[in-house]
């Protein structure tokens, strides 16, 4: 009997009417969790009823507690009749379990109705009472904190990690129970609701009992995603990365172990340390971590200076040496390391493969056991083998920014898994083997070490004379010391130490295939045959817009490829940049079969032409100029034909065949577009039609936007959803492609113009996914989150050029800095700091120096608790809020809503429809969080959104499965004028530029 | 292709102001996407018409969501499903009850009932205001009228707490109240050069110094109805006519008074007898229901009509009213001072609001 679940219900407001005669509501509440029900008192006519209830106490075992959400269901009395329900509110308990998280759930819930939806609400008081429970073979796990968040958490410290944790459970679906044909559509909706939420309780517990298993006590990460299988099941599944974390004292900055240790700056020791210190961590060494990209900085001396400084950090890592070492490292991992993070502490990432993907299409069929789920597990374990195997062919023993997705027609079903290749520093994994099971651990204990170079991540893991597939390589544009390829596609967030050359920019590429209608293995067969094919266009068209936009590196990418009934579509986003360490990508040549035809020869200038001037404006867009251009050969227009970036793939049909499609050995060049192809004037055409973003606006799809650094506190999340309904039956391919890329793009343009009173602003996290409903609709739905961002700052990342320094470890590199500073800040005349002058440069070189993304901005600031409105839940798909500290994470958020209509005119169509529903669940959502105490929602997303209408009917039914995680953030009341700071950092810089 | 479904919803509700007032015009999706696009946005973010359409639709499906909200402002408070800021709830509130002018004119005075509601479209036509709006602005005078209907304690205060409005906006809704409960007569010819805000002004005067609010602040309706006593009382002043020594006491007093003031003294001095006749006929014939209806029509016609075709200057009636009501403390035999003040204050005011062209 290990805990004791109190509920209380207080009082409730704006009630429905339920009684036309008095137009009022005879209201009271059942208040179930498991199978003990309690009921309050009838409030008899009354639309605010005061009930005030005793404490119900229900005493179960933590399992429950974990599994099972509070229901607390509202009613309207009746004498003669059945009671009328109201609606209900679930209350996921969980957070309360967690020591750390929230210690009482206590607010406002709106009442939920699948059918009419919020109605009124209610008061609600829960508190948890947990008795210490020793026995080891317990099934509960509670105290496992879990995270949505895919990097370390703000006001957490990693001490280990212990890698990757995946668990799925299987179930019927009550929809298709043949006791869905005799109750009503309340009673369905109600059962998956409650189903579902059962599920994932579960689910979060096996996990979290892996965790503890594991020596752990959180999980980051955490990605959980129903599989509606229709007749054959409901599947949810989930993965995460576990980890130990540690909770850095309230007085501690936040954020520190995750973004660099350039905090070390601000202890107020470091003066003298500094000076004696040569070698060993000390604050100084943080400077350069946190700066980027090198360029007015005299490039030969200080690069030289910091390749040696390199390459002593780097001796243990892969690079020549790499086939003694880390094979070495690699044959005590027992559990290959996928890690569902995606951005990681400065310098854990030695280097970075590319993109490994694997996909698998799958016959659907009945569930027979659902307590034996190994079917599904057996599909997903091929799947990671394979991502496994094209990690290693990568030279690469680990895979990050993994993700794991599932698309579904009827009984068909596309099984996807990505990730980035790469390799770990060493360093972080001391503890390897020395596990008593064997399990690898990667421990981020260390990470006052020196900081690597900034474009060590850039630098290929693989062997150079047996390479994977065939790359053009260069040497390093950065260190001048190793090879780099011409393009690297990742799924993962912009390492915090890379060096970018102007902005990024949001880039798709999508695709419309159609295909025959088929049933059951045909189908399979058709839609595998297709995927290659699919992939491959994808690609070309990722490698030519980037090229377009003259960048030459993808993070976040995501390829979501979805089935209908007669087409697939795919989707591909990422977030172009510029990797300084990186070469210049080459232009696109057109090229036409016929020379000789003189009026073709006409037209392809014509579009050569249009390419080259948009690809220059592009580059004055994203203020791209990079240095040394044309040192090099590489940046030929034209580059060796053969090559193609590194994205493995390969497809397995529903009977595990395997076929392997390398793309490395396109027959087409993938730069040079022959005109004569049709393909290729649709690819032309789709390339030049990508409207730019408007003035003011930058977007990307990663967690914030290389190039800007200096956010404002503006930000407005929004959840945006289209379907078109396709009216012409005999569509080409061509002409679907032009529809998607429209819908797409006009998508893009909404949101540009709907949120133009908050420019200079920039989309982050654009999240599209794409559904096939039905036969003739595409569904795109997109969650993002729109920031401002101060403009005067942006040109300039105020340390940047620090970094060229990089890893300064010689005492040389050390007295660099110091001068340069002294420099600066007597050529400045800012004296104005009270701390004593020898102190001074080196705050304000701190302060100035680029946290990433702005935001860890809050690592010196000490304020207070704003006493803010408690109303105002802040929404965002990041893993922080611009100008704000989180100071508690209150735990996940993860509920899952259906809606269901049968009087959809008159509800205002389907629009009037999801619009309400949507806005519902963003009130459910901020509900809870201001329930737990929290006033924000950080990595939020929106998982599922299924949406199906019957317009004849009059009815429409939708699903909706929303995370995030909960905290409390403050605002920071930073006294520091940050702005002035920056300045000084700016001329800092400048005055090195000077001094050197 | 078309464009099954089409939504967009912030975390913080979106609003543009410009879109708000096109819907609360009662403008079409439509219209409202022409006016939009001669006003320019699109030329601001390089948007098309499409998406000025989708946007549009956007926030008329918000607008009408939050209506049910805002027929309830303190609702829109604690409400849960939009995230909207404070300051923009008191925009979205305050606009949502401001009405026409020209549309409250139509109805002021008229009962608040289903059939003048059906006149709304005539009344529509003669004013320019839409259909849509004008039920919106009936709607909203409906609403507040039953509201504070029952409620006791001061009209305005009650409006401003209930209703979350502007200081300004709860005084016009107040007159709004007070005339359709008391039906006053303002549609005659004779009325229509008086504008809406003259009428809100002698409301308030009314509201302030003729209800049993006046006397009274805890009682249902005080605001809405005229003090009965008061009424009853005002029967005695018709002394001042009736009782011809007091008449003639009356008309020396105010004309050694006005004497070489004004030009038009001699009009005055003739006129006298007949103008506090029309004055003290009004007032005594207040007790009759038909005759407070009347109230304003009896103003023009028996005082404002005559000093006009006399050619009297604002300052001349100004002075007039004074004096009139000045002498009247300093004849021994009348002994009504406290309903003599009372009245000619309302009057005296009513009439300088009402005096123009």
């Amino acid at each position: 009997m290990p805990g004791k679940l109190k509920a209380r219900i207080v009082a409730g407001r704006h009630l429905p009417v339920m009684d036309r005669a008095s137009d009022l509501t005879d209201a009271f509440v059942e208040v179930k969790f498991g199978n003990t029900t309690f009921k309050t008192d009838v409030c008899p006519k009354s639309l605010n009823p005061q009930w005030n209830s005793e404490w119900f106490k229900f005493e179960v075992d933590d399992e429950d507690l974990q599994d099972e959400p509070l229901q607390v269901t509202v009613l309207d009395h009746d004498t003669y009749s059945a009671n009328d329900a109201i609606g209900k509110v679930y209350i996921d308990i969980d957070p309360l379990l967690c020591s750390e998280a929230a210690s009482v759930i206590s607010g406002w819930f709106p009442i939920y109705d699948t059918i009419h939806g919020i109605r009124g609400e209610i008061n609600v008081l829960v508190k948890v009472e947990l008795f210490n429970d020793l026995n080891r073979f317990r099934q509960s796990s509670c105290g496992v904190k879990f995270f949505c968040t895919t990097s370390i958490p703000r006001c957490y410290r990693a001490a280990m990690v212990h890698g990757f944790v995946e668990e799925l459970v299987v179930n019927e679906d009550p929809e298709y129970q043949w006791i869905d044909r005799i109750r009503t559509p309340r009673a369905s909706n109600e059962a998956r609701q409650r189903l579902i939420s059962l599920m994932s309780g579960e689910l979060q517990r096996k996990i979290g009992l892996k965790v503890l298993e594991m020596g752990g006590n959180a999980v980051v990460g955490y990605l959980q995603c129903f599989d509606l299988e229709g007749e054959s099941g409901l599947v949810v599944r989930a993965i995460g990365t576990a980890c130990t974390l540690d909770k850095l004292s309230s007085g501690t900055p936040a954020s520190n172990a995750c973004n660099s240790p350039s905090k070390d700056g601000k202890e107020p020791v470091f003066g003298e340390d500094l000076l004696s210190s040569s070698g060993p961590p000390t604050p100084f060494r943080a400077l350069p971590t946190s700066s980027s990209s090198p360029p007015p900085f005299s490039p030969s001396k200080p690069c030289s200076r910091q390749s040696s400084s390199s390459d002593t950090d780097l001796s243990l890592t892969p690079k020549t040496g790499k086939n003694t070492c880390d094979t070495a490292v690699f044959f005590y991992l027992q559990e290959f390391p996928f890690f569902t993070l995606t951005s990681f502490p400065p310098g854990f990432l030695v280097h970075v493969g590319g993109v490994v993907s694997a996909r698998s299409v799958k016959l659907l069929d009945r569930i027979h056991n659902p307590d034996e789920p190994e079917t599904r597990d057996a599909w997903w374990e091929e799947i990671r083998q394979e991502i496994k195997s094209h990690a290693k062919a990568l030279g690469c023993h680990a895979v990050v920014g993994y993700s794991e997705s599932t698309s579904i027609c009827e009984e068909v079903c596309i099984l996807s898994a990505s990730g980035t290749a790469a390799i770990l520093n060493p360093r972080y994994m001391l503890q390897l083997g020395l596990e008593a099971d064997g399990r690898w651990c990667v421990l981020f204990s260390r990470f006052e070490e020196p900081s690597p170079p900034s474009c060590g991540f850039c630098h290929i893991p693989y062997d150079e004379l047996n390479m994977p597939f065939p790359a053009q390589l260069t040497y390093c544009y950065h260190c001048r010391r190793q090879k780099v390829p011409d393009v690297l596609f990742t799924t993962i967030d912009l390492p915090p130490e890379a060096a970018v050359t102007g902005k990024g920019c949001l880039i798709q590429a999508r695709l419309c295939r159609l295909k025959k209608k088929a049933q059951g293995e045909v189908n399979a067969t058709a839609i595998s045959n297709l995927l290659p094919f699919m992939e491959y266009e994808l690609h070309t068209q990722l490698m030519n817009k980037l090229k377009l936009r003259s960048m030459n590196a993808l993070f976040g990418l995501h390829i979501q490829i979805s089935v209908g009934e007669n087409m697939l579509l795919g989707l591909a986003s990422a977030t172009g940049v510029y990797l300084t360490a990186l070469p210049a990508p080459g232009g696109i040549q057109i090229a036409g079969k016929t020379p000789g035809d003189l009026s073709n020869e006409q037209h392809i200038l014509t579009i050569q032409k249009r390419i080259n001037d948009t690809i220059a404006k592009n580059k004055e867009l994203y203020q791209i100029n990079p240095p040394e251009l044309t040192e090099e050969v590489v940046g030929s227009p034209i580059p060796d034909p053969r090559q193609r970036s590194r994205l493995f793939r390969s497809h397995s049909e529903s009977s595990d065949e395997v076929s392997e499609l390398d793309l490395s050995h396109g027959k087409k060049d993938a730069f040079v577009l022959e005109i004569d192809d049709t393909d290729a004037v649709e690819d032309i055409h789709s390339l030049l039609t990508d409207a730019p973003t408007p003035t003011g606006f930058y977007s990307c799809n990663t967690e914030v936007m290389p190039g800007i650094y200096n956010w404002t506190s503006g930000v407005q999340m929004f959840t945006s959803v289209r379907v078109l309904r396709l009216s012409n039956a005999n569509l080409t391919n061509q002409g679907l492609n032009k529809i998607f890329t429209d819908l797409c793009e006009n998508l893009l343009k909404s949101f540009y113009f709907k949120l133009r009173s908050m420019i200079p602003c920039c989309l982050c996290r654009l999240n599209f996914t794409v559904a096939v409903p039905e036969e003739e609709l595409i569904q795109v739905a997109v969650t993002a989150v729109a920031m401002t961002f101060d403009k005067d700052q942006t040109q300039e990342k105020p340390a940047e050029k620090a970094i060229t320094k990089g890893c300064s470890e010689t005492e040389d590199q050390l007295q660099f800095p110091l001068e340069l500073c002294a420099d600066a800040s007597s050529a400045n005349n800012q004296p104005s700091s009270k701390i004593s002058g020898s102190l001074q440069p080196f705050s304000s070189l701190d302060r100035s120096s680029p946290l990433p993304e702005g935001r860890s901005r809050s690592l010196r600031s000490n304020r207070s608790f704003a006493g803010g409105s408690v109303t105002v839940v802040k929404m965002t798909p990041l893993s922080f809020l611009p100008g704000t500290r989180i100071i508690k994470y209150l735990g996940i958020i993860n509920m899952f809503f259906i809606r269901e209509t049968s009087s959809l005119r008159e509800e205002g169509g389907v629009s009037g429809f999801l619009h309400s529903f949507i806005a519902e669940v963003f009130a459910m959502v901020r509900a809870h969080v201001a329930a737990l105490g929290g006033n924000a929602v950080v990595s939020y997303s929106m998982k599922e959104c299924v949406f199906m209408e019957n317009p004849n009917k009059n009815q429409a039914q939708c699903l909706i499965n929303v995370s995030g995680d909960a905290v409390i953030c403050v605002r920071e009341t930073d006294q520091e004028p940050i702005p002035s700071m920056t300045n000084i950092g700016q001329t800092c810089t400048s005055g090195t530029d000077g001094a050197t | 292709m078309a464009v099954e479904l089409d939504v967009f919803v912030g975390n913080t509700t979106i609003m543009d102001e410009e879109v708000y007032q096109l819907w609360l015009d009662g403008y079409t999706v439509n219209d409202a996407v022409k006016v939009r696009m001669e006003g320019g946005v699109m030329e601001e973010c390089e948007a098309s018409a499409d998406v000025l359409l989708s946007d549009t639709m956007d926030q008329y499906r918000t607008f009408q969501m939050c209506e049910r909200l805002l027929h309830s402002p303190a609702k829109l408070a604690n409400q849960l499903l939009f995230q909207i800021p404070p300051n923009r709830q008191a925009i979205l509130i305050e606009r949502y009850y401001a009405f026409d002018d020209a549309f409250v004119r139509e109805v002021l005075g008229k009962k608040l009932s289903k059939g003048t509601k059906k006149d709304l479209d005539d009344i529509g036509a003669k004013t320019g205001v839409t259909l849509k709006s004008c039920r919106r602005q009936f709607d909203n005078f409906k609403r507040v009228f039953k509201v504070v209907e029952e409620l006791k304690g001061p009209l305005v205060e009650n409006i401003r707490q209930h209703f979350l409005l502007s200081d300004k906006l709860a005084r016009d809704y107040a007159a709004i109240v007070f005339f359709a409960n008391n039906r006053f007569e303002t549609g005659k010819r004779k009325l229509q050069y008086l504008t809406f805000q003259d009428f809100a002004f002698c409301a308030g005067q009314l509201i302030n110094n003729w209800t049993v609010g006046a006397v009274d602040n805890m009682v249902e309706d005080m605001d809405v109805d005229l003090d009965k006593e008061f009424l009853q009382e005002l029967k005695e002043l018709k002394i001042l006519i009736t009782d011809k020594d007091l008449l003639d006491q009356h008309k020396s007093l105010v004309c050694t008074a006005l004497r070489g003031k004004t030009k038009a003294f001699n009009e005055m001095e003739a006129n006298f007898k007949n103008l506090s006749r029309g004055l003290i006929n009004i007032a005594a014939k207040l007790t009759n229901t038909k005759d407070v209806r009347d109230f304003f029509i009896d103003l023009v016609e028996k005082f404002i009509e005559p000093c006009r075709s006399d050619r009297w200057t604002a300052a001349d009636m100004k002075l007039y009213l004074t004096h009139y009501t000045n002498s009247a403390h300093i004849l021994d035999t009348f002994k009504h001072q406290v309903v003599w003040d009372r009245y000619m204050g309302v009057i005296k005011s009513c009439i300088f609001k009402m005096y123009h062209d």
